[in-house]
């Protein structure tokens, strides 16, 4: 079986994660995905490159911790992330969460449950490419909020 | 003992260095801390009180009470943005 996490530099092909993700698994009655991609705009200003960092080992492992979490919560059958490191460029994919499940609600809920927690907990940072140099991404607190309505505090964004 | 620090993001651009093998006196996150501190400059700045700087103990989150232990890895970032 694939590995349920992955961190990569090249791009990847949703299809395909997706129909591996499927393969075989006749329970499956739904299937959620999404994919982050990288915007041309930013703050109010225009973004020409991003670099993506992220922390070799702890990243794995916390995103692995995620994806456990999901399968306490919701009954889902299997869960994919994948997250891209290195320069990209707008239009460019970043990250993919894939999740089955027997019924739509609890793969739409795993995804973003997924998602929320990766957002504030996994050890990615961002530095973009704007008019006016280069400059590290701020955590947002809306994301501490968006996962605060799973009853998780995060206080990512604080100072 | 013997620690292990690695620093990310713009916290290893300021203080110039992924990381490095340290000999400390210090038993917590938080002594860690201040000893970096203490020394100045760009880790000064970079790790000063007030600042939004997160911190790892074995690539797990953790807060500045935990107890470091020989051989340990300690990693100082700023807060997360990935996704």
């Amino acid at each position: 079986m694939a590995a349920r996490v992955v961190i990569q530099t090249q791009d990847f092909d949703v299809g395909a994660e997706i129909a591996a993700l499927r393969a075989q698994d006749k329970r499956v009655g739904a299937v959620c995905t999404f994919i982050g991609t990288v915007r041309d705009r930013n703050d109010g200003q225009s973004v020409s490159t991003m670099e993506l960092e992220h922390y070799p080992g702890m990243t794995e492992k916390s995103i692995e911790g995620m994806i456990d979490e999901a399968f306490k919560r919701f009954d889902i059958y299997a869960a994919r992330v994948i997250h891209r490191v290195g320069p990209l460029l707008p239009l460019d994919q970043i990250v993919l969460v894939v999740v089955t499940s027997a019924h739509r609600g609890e793969s739409f809920q795993a995804c973003e449950f997924l998602m929320d927690y990766l957002k504030t907990q996994a050890p990615f940072w961002k530095k973009e490419q704007t008019p006016e140099g280069a400059r590290w991404v701020d955590a947002r607190v809306s994301d501490d909020q968006a996962l605060a309505k799973w009853g998780i505090a995060s206080g990512n964004s604080a100072a | 003992m013997k620690v292990n620090v690695k620093y990310f993001a713009s916290i290893r651009e300021s203080v110039g260095t992924g990381g490095e093998l340290l000999q400390t006196t210090a038993t917590t996150l938080g002594a860690l801390r201040d000893e970096l501190i203490a020394r100045g400059g760009a880790h000064a700045q970079s790790l000063a009180r007030g600042r939004a700087v997160r911190v790892a103990l074995n690539q797990v989150m953790s807060g500045e009470d935990a107890a470091l232990t020989e051989g340990c890895e300690v990693a100082f970032f700023p807060p997360v943005t990935g996704g």
